[in-house]
C-alpha cells in the first residue's frame, strides 16, 4: 500500500458486547479516503453499535481502529483529540437545545480547537449560507423543523472540518417529506470526497450514493461489494432474504 | 378565563367562605382577649417600630434577610460542588464519591437545629484560633449552609441526571472533555429544569433563618418574642409572621410563574 493511499479508516476484529448480549462478533473494515461506504441491516444488526465505536463513544471490547494509519484505539492515545477528526451525527439530532444554531455550531470549534469568536462564526455563517440555513442562525432548535434540525447538526460536525464522517440513520427520525433535504445535502458532500460511513434504511440511496455497501446481520458483515451488485445479485442467501423483505415493503 | 357568571359565583363563594370564618371565629368564647392579645393595632405598630425597651422587629427582620441572603449565595456554590463531585466517573474519584454521599446522608438526616447546636456551641467550645471566635450569625450561617446544600445538591443531582446521556454523547462526539460537556451542555441545562426546585428549597430557607435565634442573635422571631415577654402581648408574633409571608409570597408566585413558562417551553418544543 502506498504511502498516500492510507485508508482513512480501518476496523479490524471489532468486537463489542452489552452484557452477555454480543452486539458487534469481529468486524473487519476499511474505508479508503473519499469512499463512501453504507452499512445496511436489520434494527439491532450492531450498524449504531459500530459507528460509536469508532468514535470511542463506545469503549470496544476488542479490536483495533485505525484512523489514518494512527491506531487510535492504542492504549494513551487521547480520545477527545481523535473525536475532533471524526464528525458524527445522529438519528435523533442531539442539538443542544439551550442553545441558538449558531452557539451549536460554533461550540466545539472555539472551545475545542481554540478557535476565536469571529472567526468561528465566520466558518459557522459560511456552512449555514451553503446548505441553505443562515436564516436559522439565531433560533432555537425546538422552533427547527426535523428536517432542518438534522441539517444544523450535520453542519456542526462538519464545523470541526473532520476526516471521515459517520451518519447514524440520519433520516429514521425525520417525516418522509423531510428525507430528501438531508440526502441531498449527504449527496452534495458525498460529491465533494467526504469520506463517509453511513448507517441506513435508505435502501434507494444507499444504492445512489455508496461506493461500498455492506451488509450487517448479528454483528457481522455477511456480505459487502458494490451497491448495482448487491441490490441486484446478491450472493449470501441472507442479504436476498433481507432485500427481498425490503422490497415487499416497497423501500428500494 | 372565566366568564361573567363564573365571576359571580366565585365572588360569591369567596364572600360566603371568609364570612362563615369571621363569624365562627367572632362567637369563639375568647375571641375579644385574641383580637386584643393579637391584633391591637397599638401593639401592632409598636412592636414593628421598636421602642426603647424592646427592639424594633423591623430592624430584626434584616438581619433575617442578611442571614438568608449570604447562606443563599454560599449554598448555590457548595452544593453545586457537591452535586458535581457525585457525579464524577471513575475509580480514582472513588473517595471523593464517598464524601459526597455522606455528606448528603448526614445533614439531611440530622435537624437543622441540632445542627445549630452543635456548631454554635462546639466550634467555640474547641478553642480553635480564628474559628472557635466567629459571632452567632456566622455560626448560624454555617449550619444553614451546611444542612441545605445537602437538600440543594440533591436538586442539582436530579437535574443533572435528566439531561439525557445523548446530549453528553453529542458533546464528547464533537471532542469536548467529559468537564467541558458537563459545564457547556449538560449544566446550564440541569440548572435550567431544576430553578423552581431551588426556589422553593429557598422559600424553606427563608424561614428557617428564625432558628439561628436559638444562638442568641435577635432576629425577628426573637423580636417578637421579646416583645411578648415584656408587654404580655402577641401582636408581635403576627407582625413578624407578617414581615416573613411578605418575603415568601412574591417568591413563591415567582415559582409558579417559572414553573408555568418551563411548561409552556416544554410544550412547544413537543410540537415542532
Amino acid at each position: 500500500m502506498t504511502p498516500e493511499k492510507t485508508p482513512a479508516l480501518v476496523l479490524e476484529g471489532v468486537r463489542k458486547s452489552f452484557g452477555e448480549n454480543e452486539v458487534l462478533k469481529g468486524i473487519d473494515l476499511a474505508v479508503a479516503p473519499h469512499e463512501v461506504v453504507c452499512l445496511i441491516g436489520a434494527s439491532g444488526s450492531g450498524k449504531s453499535t459500530l459507528l460509536r465505536c469508532v468514535n470511542l463513544i463506545e469503549p470496544l471490547d476488542a479490536g483495533r481502529v485505525v484512523v489514518e494509519g494512527e491506531e487510535i484505539t492504542a492504549s494513551g492515545v487521547d480520545a477527545n483529540h481523535i473525536r475532533r477528526r471524526i464528525g458524527i451525527v445522529y438519528q435523533a439530532f442531539n442539538l443542544f437545545p439551550h442553545m441558538t444554531v449558531l452557539r451549536n455550531i460554533t461550540l466545539a470549534p472555539r472551545e475545542v480547537l481554540g478557535m476565536d469568536r469571529a472567526e468561528a462564526e465566520e466558518r459557522a455563517l459560511a456552512l449555514l449560507e451553503r446548505f441553505g440555513l443562515s436564516d436559522r442562525r439565531d433560533e432555537y432548535p425546538d422552533r427547527l423543523s426535523g428536517g432542518q434540525q438534522q441539517r444544523v447538526a450535520i453542519v456542526r460536525a462538519l464545523a470541526m472540518r473532520p476526516s471521515l464522517m459517520l451518519l447514524d440513520e440520519v433520516t429514521s427520525a425525520l417525516d418522509p417529506e423531510l428525507v430528501a433535504e438531508v440526502l441531498s445535502l449527504i449527496r452534495e458532500l458525498a460529491s465533494e470526497g467526504m469520506t463517509m460511513l453511513i448507517a441506513t434504511h435508505e435502501m434507494g440511496f444507499a444504492r445512489d450514493i455508496a461506493d461500498r455497501v455492506c451488509f450487517l446481520e448479528e454483528g457481522r458483515i455477511l456480505e459487502e461489494g458494490p451497491p448495482e451488485r448487491i441490490f441486484t445479485s446478491p450472493e449470501n442467501p441472507r442479504t436476498r432474504r433481507f432485500l427481498s423483505r425490503i422490497i415487499a415493503a416497497g423501500r428500494l | 378565563m372565566l366568564g361573567g357568571r363564573a365571576v359571580l359565583v366565585s365572588s360569591a363563594s369567596t364572600v360566603l367562605f371568609f364570612v362563615v370564618i369571621v363569624v365562627v371565629v367572632a362567637l369563639a368564647p375568647g375571641s375579644e382577649l385574641v383580637a386584643e392579645r393579637f391584633f391591637s393595632p397599638f401593639h401592632l405598630w409598636r412592636s414593628l417600630v421598636g421602642s426603647e425597651s424592646e427592639p424594633s422587629i423591623l430592624s430584626a427582620f434584616l438581619l433575617n434577610v442578611y442571614i438568608f441572603a449570604i447562606s443563599e449565595v454560599l449554598i448555590l456554590i457548595l452544593a453545586l460542588v457537591i452535586a458535581v463531585v457525585r457525579q464524577i466517573p471513575g475509580p480514582v474519584f472513588f473517595p471523593f464519591r464517598m464524601v459526597a454521599v455522606a455528606y448528603t446522608d448526614l445533614f439531611r438526616g440530622v435537624p437543622l437545629i441540632l445542627v445549630l447546636y452543635i456548631i454554635g456551641f462546639g466550634v467555640p467550645g474547641l478553642g480553635m484560633a480564628f474559628f472557635s471566635y466567629l459571632s452567632d450569625v456566622t455560626y448560624g450561617i454555617i449550619a444553614l449552609v451546611l444542612v441545605y446544600s445537602a437538600y440543594v445538591a440533591e436538586v442539582y443531582r436530579a437535574g443533572i441526571e435528566s439531561v439525557h446521556d445523548s446530549q453528553n454523547a453529542a458533546a464528547r462526539s464533537l471532542g469536548l472533555s467529559r468537564w467541558q460537556s458537563l459545564r457547556f451542555v449538560v449544566l446550564p441545562q440541569a440548572v435550567r429544569r431544576v430553578i423552581p426546585p431551588l426556589l422553593n428549597d429557598f422559600i424553606g430557607l427563608q424561614k428557617d433563618t428564625a432558628l439561628v435565634s436559638v444562638l442568641g442573635s435577635i432576629e425577628a422571631a426573637r423580636a417578637a418574642q421579646i416583645y411578648g415577654a415584656s408587654q404580655f402581648n402577641y401582636a408581635s408574633y403576627v407582625v413578624a409572621a407578617l414581615l416573613f409571608i411578605l418575603i415568601t409570597i412574591p417568591l413563591a408566585r415567582f415559582t409558579d410563574r417559572l414553573i408555568a413558562r418551563d411548561k409552556r417551553r416544554r410544550e412547544a418544543g413537543a410540537l415542532a
